[in-house]
């Protein structure tokens, strides 16, 4: 019983920073048409930013200054390529972030070399909060837990409740409407990029410390954010939410079950003999497949409803 | 006798051509290259019956090239062990071409209701399913390592053994020339004409009573079967297989060849093909950030000229046709224009050159060689030279753009008065 309590703890945990990166993409997505390849990469950038910015002022400080510089660096990208893509289309505009993809790569590389980097748990956190017979919750792992529920219901409230949450949910559907009624749809579209790409480097920021800030990271990540929003259903927050919430569960349950179909047939009380082959496949545990299952939600997502759990057109 | 032959003489004299080429590059590294770059035109050429010709834009078609290598050299290695019954080596590209469109088939049926970014999207997600397969079902795919094979198998027809490279070039030579040519007559069919349809405009496709969903999926199977006889190749050329050929990097890198050479015309994924392979040998050795200037070309052929290497020619066909003396007069401003981009660029390199140098190969000693030339990536004397050439590119190409623009406007508006008064 602990151990599923902690599971789901960790679950949850991997869960909202998942939830903290697909919101930002799935919010560009639904607006702009924009499918951003490199959002990883922002990730990526908001971990070293906050490496360096730590090693030399701070954690705290870094929490704040690392997503505010990825912010502008999102809103550059935006305002001084993206706009000149635009009139191509939506695949010119995935095109060109997928070559900002190695772009920002190879500059990580250059920057801060091709291991991964010390950057730490700050040591004012790093101890065990409780412990619930025998496990462990680390109290970094609960301030990040805790900063991104105050995040989702931050941006929950900003988008449904101020006048800015307004326009910019105006503008994701209609955007003539809104720039005839006097605003600057641009710079509109320009604020929103920067806003997602700010929650992608605070989502780095927190999580670079545990999961290892290196170059490969944004590679690692990227595909199974682009799974959850299609999972989730495109340009839908509240689908992004539970998407990221039921991968981020699946995938550390399924890392820490040991069953296998072999297994289950002998608890059942039978014995089976097959040859080699079928031999390997059956006695595979679920902790070995865990890194396909998102993809193969994603699959049965496709074939069972094209249109995710909350989305409103078909993918 | 000739008369027949006349439509068909560019490719008779590319094929003589590409016969010849190892005639005159002897040596075993342009051997190899050569051979490297047939497999991939084929690939690259496939990739494009999505991308150019069908408007799919395809993160994971990796998937069918890396699929079909991994059966082919289960295959070799059956026959080699003689659990397998002969089959003849020149043939196993068919093999890998039903692998791939078996696959195809499947993965084309579910994710092809949709072209654009969801499309892409869906497609990176069957990459990554199929890569992480890869280090699972070691059985089959042997995880990071990979399977060595042998293609030396069985009788040796007509004393052709395919151990040497050069017989394995002209195994991928033939089959270059008959797939090409295949997907070549395919765009000409009413079938290439539909899927471009479908591409520009779906819903008109839909209205005259075309299934939009049956066309992009027959488009997608023909082109992971090209995918996989290309992926047979590769097996057979390298007599190994690693997962990184099922990767989403093997699908970027495919992707890159395609649109940086030309996605819209079917001689731009050849190009890019032949191009991308050259360098990507050649310079990777030279400098650790080709991987950088490959991504800010890519970008910035999406930003600036989204047809391609091919586009920018094919923009001048219109002009050569009309009036030859019109196109020798653009040579003059062009060249300005591009010497101003490349003093630019010289700048940039000789930064990104030391800027690598300093984070990744020395802390201590200074002396690098670029172009050619020894600096010191220490010394604020190279930092400014540098800096210099980019400044100097930026000024100048602020005075010769708008020249080259000028006159290009010009010739494009005499070629359109001149055809109006036809």
């Amino acid at each position: 019983m602990d151990v599923i309590l902690f599971t789901v703890f960790n679950g949850l945990l991997y869960g909202m920073l998942l939830f903290m990166l697909s919101s930002g993409l799935t919010l560009i997505f639904g607006m702009m048409g924009v499918l951003n390849f490199a959002h990883a990469s922002f990730f990526m950038l908001g971990a070293y930013f906050a490496y360096q910015i730590s090693k030399y002022i701070g954690f705290v400080p870094a929490l704040f200054i690392a997503p505010l510089i990825v912010a502008v660096c999102g809103a550059m990208v935006e305002k001084y390529a993206l706009r000149r893509v635009h009139k191509f289309g939506h695949v010119a505009e995935l095109l060109f972030t997928f070559g900002l993809f190695y772009i920002i790569e190879e500059l990580v590389q250059m920057v801060w070399g091709k291991v991964p980097v010390g950057y730490h748990v700050p040591e004012f956190l790093d101890f065990t909060l409780f412990s619930m017979s025998g496990m462990g919750y680390q109290a970094y792992a609960m301030f990040t837990l805790l900063v991104s529920i105050a995040i989702f219901f931050a941006l929950f409230s900003v988008l449904t409740k101020t006048r800015a949450g307004l326009i910019i949910q105006a503008a994701l559907t209609h955007p003539e409407i809104v720039s005839s009624l006097g605003h600057n749809v641009p710079r509109v579209f320009m604020a929103v990029f920067g806003l997602g790409c700010a929650l992608a480097g605070l989502a780095g920021v927190l999580a670079g410390n545990t999961l290892g800030t290196e170059p490969s990271m944004a590679l690692s990540l990227g595909p199974i954010v682009f799974v959850v929003i299609v999972v989730g259903g495109l340009g839908s927050l509240k689908g992004a939410l539970v998407a990221s919430i039921l991968i981020g569960v699946l995938q550390t349950t399924a890392i820490s079950l040991d069953l296998s179909i072999n297994s289950l047939i002998e608890t059942l009380g039978f014995a089976v003999d097959l040859e080699s082959l079928w031999h390997i496949l059956i006695d595979l545990t679920i902790s070995q497949v865990a890194p396909i299952l998102p993809y193969l939600l994603l699959v049965v997502m496709l074939i069972v409803r094209p249109r995710g759990l909350f989305g409103n057109r078909d993918v | 006798m000739l008369n027949i032959l006349k439509p068909f003489s560019t490719w008779i004299i590319i094929a003589a051509i590409a016969a010849a080429l190892p005639l005159i590059f002897e040596s075993s590294f342009a051997l190899t290259l050569l051979s490297k770059m047939g497999v991939l035109i084929i690939f690259t050429v496939a990739y494009n019956m999505l991308l150019g010709q069908g408007g799919m834009l395809s993160f994971g078609h990796a998937i069918y090239f890396g699929l079909a290598g991994y059966a082919s050299i289960h295959i070799l290695n059956g026959i080699g062990e003689e659990t397998l019954p002969y089959f003849p080596t020149v043939l196993f590209p068919l093999i890998g071409a039903i692998v791939g469109l078996f696959f195809g088939s499947i993965v084309g049926y579910v994710s092809t209701r949709r072209a654009g970014t969801a499309f892409a999207m869906i497609s990176l997600g069957f990459c990554e399913m199929v890569t992480a397969m890869t280090l699972i079902f070691v059985i089959f795919f042997n995880g990071e390592d990979g399977i060595q094979t042998d293609r030396m198998v069985g009788p040796e027809p007509f004393g052709v053994s395919f151990g040497p490279q050069i017989e394995v070039y002209y195994l991928i030579l033939f089959w270059v020339l008959l797939t090409v040519a295949l997907m070549y007559i395919i765009t000409k069919t009413p079938f290439g004409r539909m899927s471009n349809a479908v591409r520009d405009n779906p819903e008109r496709a839909a209205f005259i009573g075309y299934s939009v969903r049956r066309v992009r999926w027959q488009a997608f199977a023909l082109s992971s079967m090209f995918a996989g006889a290309a992926g047979s190749l590769h097996a057979i050329n390298y007599e190994h297989i690693g997962f990184e050929s099922v990767s989403v990097v093997q699908s970027g890198a495919v992707l890159f060849m395609a649109f940086i050479g030309g996605a819209g015309h079917f001689l731009g994924p050849i190009i890019g093909a032949i191009g991308l392979t050259y360098l990507d040998s050649t310079l990777a050795d030279i400098t650790e950030a080709w991987l950088l200037y490959l991504g800010l070309t890519f970008s910035g052929i999406v930003m600036f000229a989204p047809g391609g290497l091919a586009g920018l020619i094919v923009m001048h066909g219109p002009i050569a046709r009309t009036n030859k003396n019109l196109l020798f007069s653009l040579i003059k401003p062009y060249l300005l224009a591009i010497g101003s981009v490349i003093t630019g660029l010289l700048g940039l390199i000789g930064i990104i050159e030391m800027l690598y140098f300093r984070s990744l190969i020395s802390k201590g000693e200074g002396e690098i060689i670029i172009f050619w030339t020894e600096f010191n990536a220490n010394g604020i004397l190279s930092w400014l030279i540098f800096i210099g050439l980019i400044l100097l590119g930026i000024f100048l190409s602020k005075r010769t753009f708008p020249v080259a623009k000028e006159s290009w406007d010009n010739a494009i508006s005499v070629v359109k008065t001149e055809i109006s008064n036809e």
